[in-house]
């Protein structure tokens, strides 16, 4: 990783909305008395979804206020953690795991991919609708190659189901999580060789 | 090979409904009381019996973890911590427990909690797993409103809090004192052991840390009987385990297994084999990536256990099965491995904080060309030298 | 208590205590770059493993407990090569650039590499290259040097008490910093540079001006505040060019304050180098025989009760002795030390020392502060309460200013009135074991001081801090000469007046002639038409006000007794000779007398010493408290409602060295920014 530094623009200040900062209280309420510092990372977290996909600063003295911690440690966790973005992101943020279990089934492949339908890594699009970066393994390994577009794991990638995926989300159009193939989860592809007797399968607890 | 009558994951795929009620009909939360009834000595008993031992790695026995926290409380609460910060690359099993499973492993928390005198249980779940975050936080929810936790959890006597924690991005919070500093709010760094987490965990407090599916397999053990999950696997290697296989095989998956399933017959019976035939093996990296690679001579007859693969220099590990086939450029799967180890040191001791950096850097320069294979040896006795005064699992 | 056996010797040591530890105890030498024995253990540079026989691996032995029948060995071939190639982690990242580091001649990583560096490289990489990162004016970084051993951070959470450095980042790009790069706010900041093994922490204002080898270091006593911390004075010449601080655990362990350490450009402006006259209103260079002539020649015919001396908070013992026999002398019954008006009673020591000792806060169990703000009067004394807070069960009481002492307290009250009800605080003191009050000089500078002090003495006395074993009454001092100058008795005699008596009537003609010995915090206005005659070292308010200058010479500058705030005496040296013509003040005050007929009986320092020891015992013993026997109750009397208030206001320009200290300046500057933005916000 390359050293991880606060953007140069940053919002004048942050406060949490009000929803969230009831989500907040609770979220401290689950650590004992005291142990309130706990909650950092959620908290640091909430305020990146808050603030568009990255955390701004105001945002980490806010949560360490909240926390009664001194602004370094927040700083520390903020900076440790590489889950928080530091700087702006696209509206759609993917994250490609390049790890040795994806390289090998062609994360290679779908980092041209990105290249060419986003930029150069890590910086926004000119519409503001994609950025891209490559990450650690990101545990899904058995469906490799795979990608994560804020919340969701995107699985079984090819180019074409890659592009595909983000053609539909540069549309606005209904995109499918998990893979992208006709897998379900993490059975080997084309019929259980486990599992086979343990009742039908049923369909409505999605996955 | 296992039958489906001896698998504990029994909605491993996601195929069913994981919530509550259909849990409920797959055996979950079967008589928990009457668990939690027979006492503390007994479960520990039934858990050093079964021989299971941790599935996050290291293999250490659960029953005997167990027993390290104080018999009484001296005043300070007790926890367990559930780790499920799974991130060892080419690991993807607890994830599928988190979303699919979830109850097993919920249950398994109130049993083991029980069994340790802990009221309360974290569970921290690696940052990235959102989606499975949000299940589990909703089967915990499930679980709080069927009265199976809070107080007198599953009508058990005992009262039981369970937390879904979570992290944002660093490997070495799979290391359990790493964790521990995590869950309290700082930068993911390893403690100095002694003390170990049974005399000073969590907020000083007595707490014992297990891999989910050590935990999540818990319940059934104890249901079936320590003798049911003795007599799969090997002796000292018993039980089911679940494996990932990834990599260049035909048709990459998790699957539950025996313990000691020879390799061949695993990638062979489930994963639709080598990618281009047996033949076309390179090598496996058979427990995730923190473990020696072995080469296809060896893969040939190894089985998969604990005492099997270090009995050939490597691993069990997670049991997350690397399969790499002829195709693959070697120097550069380890190179990449090698830019993971760099990412993902915490920079707490000198050896990997400058040794991953150094490392991959000689890798890469090794993979375009610009160094003699001679350095990289050079350098690799520097690595081993990392790797023995590390204070972690990185490197 | 577990044996072990090191390198074949077998050694017993405390119980919890480290392999580290256990090797030093057997005469093994153990590099290390993180440990530090007044730090938290970190254990990660990984320096100091050692074999320890059936353990696979190396052991870091600062962070692993000695452990009964462990067999170490330090000096093996294994040993040497783990070491060895922990060395080459550190120096792959690490600049080559030695010859232009401040660190360069006392640095641990030249050292040890000097033991386990191999003669070449097998790194051909890019070398890693950090950013500065601003410090402030007194820290300056070079942070590609840094070997990220935490022990600034450690230090600054742990000692310091102000947890603002850290670091940033993981893996091979941490990196140390502040919170946005904002200065160190805390006083004792600079003592993370002497903890840096390495040139990452240097001294900014010492920067490339000295290397360390061609110092001349003497070991001396520090003057900015009561506290007495040892220091090491290192000179090249005639200047001062640094002060760094010198061990002793009774006092101020290996720490010292800001102002200790980087006072020294203050010793080279705005210094009294020649005597001066007043003639026509200005003041004119003279010689010492004119100086002397001008001040016999306006005693002539005065009575002595028209005569005053006031000595200032930097003088020593020996010359406020000297400026006692010589008013005495005169006549004058109108001396006294306490410029700042504190009503201390010169009476009993036991009712103005810090009996407790600094040492024995570690002892304390409950303490109540009485109108003082030790962080900024004795920053070395907060940060042994912080030490003591931090091994757990003190409990700190606060009736006084509501500062940020970095540790937490109960806040009781603001003024007097709150001694007499200190609510369940006072429950705390009756039940602790070892309770402490310490009263500042903010409580006592004020016109119901004695009444303070009384009733101050009467609550130690009810809650049980005054016992066979254990002396909870503590005075806490600002002024490094307050406790000798009343030990020497520098306070009214029959009919004398005190300060403020002497400011009253230098006011109203009564009094005429005043000696001021460094004597400059009060208002100079006060002094009416009085010929004033002053001895110090600066052109602070004291010289612009004088009739007569009498230049002397500064602590750095002479041989001369201190008396801590516990009452330990200590002996400053002289590290360089005064500028000019100044000259020690006893040897002034000496010469003086002789001018004025009245030839004090001491020729040299043996002689002067002791005399003070004839005056006062203990000023035969160096470096002891004596302890106090038995505690005077005092005459109650009536008490103000005005709240305490510290008497430092500004910790960086509490005396006239450190106003004249431009490091100090730009301190007091920076932190009065930082105060007005919080304000702000």
């Amino acid at each position: 990783m390359s050293v991880r530094r606060l953007d140069p623009n940053q919002p004048a200040s942050f406060a949490f909305t009000a929803e969230n900062a009831e989500w907040a209280r609770k979220q401290i309420a689950k650590y004992p008395q005291g142990k309130q510092a706990s909650a950092v990372i959620p908290l640091l977290w909430r305020a990146q979804e808050q603030h568009d996909g990255w955390l701004p600063e105001p945002a980490i003295r806010h949560v360490a206020e909240m926390l009664g911690m001194d602004y370094i440690r927040a700083l520390e966790v903020a900076t440790f953690y590489t889950m928080f973005n530091l700087s702006p992101v696209g509206e759609h943020f993917v994250q490609l795991c390049g790890t040795t279990p994806c390289w090998l089934r062609g994360a290679d492949e779908l980092k041209e991919v990105c290249r060419r339908h986003i930029g150069p890594e890590g910086k926004v699009s000119a519409d503001g609708k994609f950025s891209w970066m490559e990450v650690e393994c990101l545990g899904a390994c058995v469906n490799a190659p795979m990608v994560q577009i804020n919340a969701d794991f995107f699985e079984d990638l090819d180019a074409a189901s890659l592009e595909g995926v983000l053609n539909n989300l540069r549309e606005g159009k209904a995109v499918k999580p998990g893979p992208q193939n006709e897998r379900h989860a993490s059975e080997p592809a084309g019929g259980l060789t486990s599992l086979t007797s343990v009742g039908e399968p049923q369909t409505g607890g999605g996955n | 090979m296992l039958e489906d009558k001896d698998r504990i994951f029994t909605n491993l795929y996601g195929l069913h409904d994981w919530r509550l009620a259909a849990a409920r009909k797959r055996g979950d939360w079967d008589g928990t009381a009457a668990i939690v009834a027979k006492g503390r000595d007994w479960i520990l008993d039934e858990m050093k019996k079964s021989g299971l031992r941790g599935r996050g790695g290291a293999g250490f026995p659960t029953g005997l973890k167990w027993s390290f926290m104080p018999k009484e409380s001296d005043g300070r609460p007790h926890y367990l911590v559930v780790n499920a910060d799974e991130s060892e690359p080419g690991t993807c099993k607890d994830r599928d427990i988190l979303r699919h499973d979830p109850q097993k492993l919920i249950e398994g928390c109130l049993i083991a909690s029980f069994a340790m005198g802990a009221h309360a249980c974290y569970i921290y779940v690696r940052g990235e797993f959102i989606r499975e975050r949000e299940q589990l936080q909703a089967a915990v929810d499930e679980a709080y409103e069927a009265g199976l936790l809070g107080a007198n959890a599953a009508g058990s006597g005992w009262d039981f809090d369970l937390y879904v924690h979570h992290g944002a991005g660093a490997y070495i919070c799979g290391e359990e004192t790493a964790l521990l500093e995590s869950l309290e709010g700082k930068k993911g760094m390893p403690r100095l052991k002694p003390p170990f987490p049974a005399n000073v965990g969590l907020y000083g407090a007595p707490t014992t840390v297990n891999n989910v599916e050590s935990i999540a397999v818990a319940p059934t053990i104890l249901r079936r009987g320590a003798d049911w999950f003795a007599g799969l696997g090997r002796p000292n290697n018993t039980g089911t385990k679940l494996f990932c296989i990834s990599g260049h095989v035909n048709k990459p998956c998790n699957v539950e297994e025996e313990m000691g399933i020879p390799l061949r017959e695993l990638l062979e019976r489930h994963a639709g084999g080598v990618r281009g035939g047996w033949d076309n093996l390179l090598a496996v990296i058979p427990g995730g990536s923190s473990v020696p690679l072995l080469p296809k001579a060896i893969c040939d007859d190894v089985l998969m256990d604990f005492d099997s693969l270090k009995a050939v220099q490597s691993g069990l590990g997670t049991a997350a099965v690397i399969v790499m086939d002829k195709s693959t450029d070697v120097i550069k799967a380890i190179a990449r491995l090698s830019a993971f180890y760099k990412h993902e040191s915490c920079g707490q001791c000198t050896p990997c904080r400058e040794g991953t950096g150094w490392m991959w850097r000689v890798m890469e320069r090794l993979v375009s060309g610009e160094a003699e294979v001679e350095s990289a040896s050079r350098r690799n006795a520097s690595a081993r030298q990392g790797r023995r005064s590390r204070s972690c699992r990185n490197s | 208590m577990p044996k072990l056996i090191v390198d074949g010797i077998e050694v017993e040591v405390e119980n919890g205590a480290t392999l580290l530890q256990a090797c030093e105890e057997a005469g093994a030498e153990i590099p290390r770059f993180c440990y530090h024995e007044r730090l938290s253990i970190a254990g990660n540079c990984r320096m100091c493993l050692v074999e320890v026989e059936k353990s696979p691996k190396p052991v870091a032995s600062c962070a692993m407990p000695a452990a009964d029948g462990m067999v170490v060995h330090t000096k093996t071939e294994q040993v040497k090569r783990a070491r060895e190639g922990v060395m080459e982690f550190l120096l792959i990242n690490h600049p080559l650039d030695c010859p232009i580091c401040d660190q360069g001649g006392e640095c641990d990583l030249q050292d040890q590499s000097m033991a386990y560096g191999v003669d070449g490289s097998r790194f051909h990489e890019n070398k890693r290259a950090v950013e500065e990162k601003y410090m402030g004016p007194l820290v300056k970084t070079v942070m590609t040097r840094c070997i990220h051993c935490t022990r600034c951070i450690r230090f600054s959470q742990e000692v310091a008490g102000v947890p603002e450095l850290g670091a940033i980042g993981r893996g091979e790009d941490m990196e140390i910093t502040t919170y946005l790069e904002h200065a160190l706010t805390s006083e004792l900041s600079a003592n993370v540079v002497d903890l840096c093994p390495v040139g990452a922490l240097t001294f900014r204002p010492f920067a490339y001006t000295a290397r360390p080898w061609e110092l001349k270091k003497t070991e001396s006593i520090d003057v900015m505040d009561a506290v007495g911390s040892n220091i090491r004075v290192d000179a090249r010449g005639a200047e001062v060019m640094r002060i760094l601080p010198r061990l002793n655990d009774d006092v101020n362990e290996e720490w010292i304050s800001d102002k200790t350490r980087f006072v020294w450009d203050g010793l080279k402006t705005q210094r009294l180098d020649t005597p001066y006259v007043r003639e026509n209103g200005r003041l004119r260079a003279a010689t010492w025989d004119e100086a002397f002539a001008a001040i016999a020649e306006r005693l002539k015919g005065v009575d002595g009760k028209r005569i005053a001396a006031i000595a200032g908070d930097l003088a020593c013992a020996e010359s406020m002795k000297a400026l006692k026999d010589l008013y005495t002398s005169l006549g004058s019954p109108n001396i006294d030390c306490r410029q700042d008006g504190a009503k201390l009673d010169a009476s009993h020591r036991g009712a103005y020392l810090f009996n407790s000792t600094i040492a024995g806060i570690d002892e304390a169990d409950a303490i109540l502060l009485v109108g003082t703000d030790p962080r900024k009067e004795a920053p070395i004394v907060n940060a042994r309460i912080l030490k003591r807070a931090r091994a757990g069960g003190l409990k700190v009481g606060v009736v006084g200013p509501r500062a940020d002492l970095t540790y937490e307290y109960d806040y009781i009250g603001a003024g007097p009135q709150s001694l007499k009800d200190l609510g369940s605080f006072g429950d705390v003191l009756k039940n602790a074991s070892r309770p402490m009050i310490v009263v500042g000089q903010g409580a006592l500078m004020r016109h119901d001081g004695a009444a303070v002090l009384a009733e101050a003495l009467a609550l130690a006395k009810s809650v049980g801090a005054l016992l066979d074993e254990w002396n909870g009454f503590n005075v806490l001092h600002t002024a490094a000469a307050r406790v000798a100058g009343l030990d020497l008795g520098l306070v009214p005699g029959e009919g004398g007046r005190d300060v403020e008596g002497i400011l009253a009537g230098a006011s109203n003609g009564e009094i005429e002639i005043v000696h001021l010995l460094g004597a400059d915090e009060f208002d100079m206005n006060r002094l009416g038409k009085a010929f004033v005659i002053y001895q110090g070292t600066h052109g602070d308010a004291g010289a612009h006000r004088a009739d007569v200058i009498l230049p002397g010479a500064a602590y750095t500058e002479k041989n001369a007794t201190w008396v801590n705030t516990e009452g330990r005496v200590q002996f400053g040296r002289r590290a360089i000779f005064a500028p000019g013509s100044a000259r020690e003040d006893w040897t002034i005050l000496r010469a003086l007398s002789g001018v004025l007929g009245k030839p004090l009986p001491y020729d040299d320092l043996a002689a002067i010493r002791a005399a003070m020891v004839a005056d006062a015992p203990h000023f035969a013993a160096g470096d002891a408290v004596e302890p106090v026997a038995g505690m005077p109750l005092l005459p109650a009397g009536e008490l103000d409602a005005a709240p305490f208030e510290t008497p430092v206001r500004d910790f960086y320009m509490t005396n006239p060295i450190a106003r004249a200290s431009a490091v100090m300046a730009e301190c007091s500057a920076g932190r009065a920014a930082a105060a007005r933005i919080q304000a702000a916000e």
